[in-house]
């Protein structure tokens, strides 16, 4: 696994794209930026608030980080459609991670309004990156329509309970011709880190650093944890065993009972 | 004419402009970081200043939040 990859021919050192979701304010969300080290930041679109303090823009610009704008919300095509279109007039990018919702509780996607979104966007010339199931077939399909990579939630937004199907993660890994990003569920640094050990090309953080206690150290830890299962990733895993397979060597074990002759040793 | 700016009913003159129903809003005259649909359909910035509200139309001005 290199060090930098690349969406969409644009290259990219940090494996950790950062959500800008649920920091409490721009100074811990500015801080949170340099321990992360991210240079891709999603930023969503809601009404303006004219008695809002200070823009999320500037603080992302002081950081020196890209904007990937999101239709967050949106729970049909049509909605994620024209929002995107609004982002692609607010921040000036073509860049937008697709968000097409199907069920207010679980925040799953609906895959059949996000297939159809994907498709009009691609063709309205976006840079699409759709937040989808674990479904390996899904991610495919918005792959066969033109997305630039597919970003398959680990477990629900927010939820904290990291990868619930790393085999589906797997597969999708094994099949795309994308980046695979693994976008929803990282809880805490080890979650980041078996994302990237299964493969995945980044993750992409929100509630996890913003929602910690100390949001600073955790996307430090976070950062970190992708740094070890990019190396561990490259320095291959040994597979797994049903059986024990000793480390220490099997011979030469002196016979310590007091009995004269040594009994054979293991079944 | 009353137009819905950001779910609010708004008085505007006749002749009003997309430009003057973002200036409720915001005094950001170049507008970076804010786009503005009508009736459902996004109007370019550059287009703000030349396109005309009609009476009873809905009008959304939104800007980046943090989110995702």
């Amino acid at each position: 696994m290199q060090e930098q990859f690349a969406i969409a021919g644009r290259e990219l050192r940090s494996r950790l794209i950062l959500g800008t979701g649920g920091f409490d304010n721009h100074e811990i969300l500015a801080e949170a930026l340099r321990s992360a080290g991210a240079e891709l930041c999603t930023v969503a679109l809601r009404r303006l608030d004219p008695a809002a303090r200070g823009s999320i823009l500037e603080v992302l610009a002081a950081a020196g980080v890209e904007v990937l704008p999101n239709t967050a919300g949106c729970f049909t095509a049509r909605d994620a459609i024209i929002t995107a279109q609004l982002a692609r007039e607010a921040f000036e990018t073509d860049w937008i991670k697709l968000e097409v919702i199907g069920d207010d509780r679980t925040l799953l996607p609906d895959a059949v309004e996000l297939v159809a979104a994907a498709e009009a966007l691609v063709d309205d010339g976006f840079v699409v990156l759709p937040y989808t199931t674990d479904d390996p077939v899904l991610a495919r399909r918005l792959e066969d329509v033109g997305c630039v990579a597919v970003m398959p939630l680990g477990s629900p937004i927010g939820s904290g309970m990291g990868t619930l199907n790393p085999y589906n993660i797997s597969i999708i890994i094994e099949r795309a011709g994308v980046p695979v990003i693994l976008d929803a569920g990282v809880g805490t640094a080890s979650d980041a880190a078996l994302a990237i050990e299964l493969g995945c090309d980044a993750v992409l953080c929100a509630s996890a650093i913003s929602r910690a206690h100390d949001p600073v150290a955790m996307a430090s830890a976070i950062r970190l944890a992708i740094e070890a299962g990019v190396l561990a990733r490259g320095a291959g895993r040994i597979p797994r065993r049903r059986y024990a397979r000793a480390s220490t060597p099997e011979q030469g074990v002196p016979v310590l009972d007091g009995s004269d002759f040594a009994p054979r040793r293991g079944r | 004419m009353l137009v819905t700016v950001n779910g609010e009913r708004r008085e505007l003159p006749d002749g009003a402009t997309v430009a003057h129903a973002v200036e409720l809003l915001c005094d950001a005259p170049d507008g970076r970081g804010v786009a503005v649909a009508v009736g459902g359909e996004v109007v370019p910035r550059a287009a703000w200043s030349r396109t005309p509200l009609n009476d009873g139309v809905n009008v959304e001005v939104v800007a980046a939040v943090q989110g995702g």
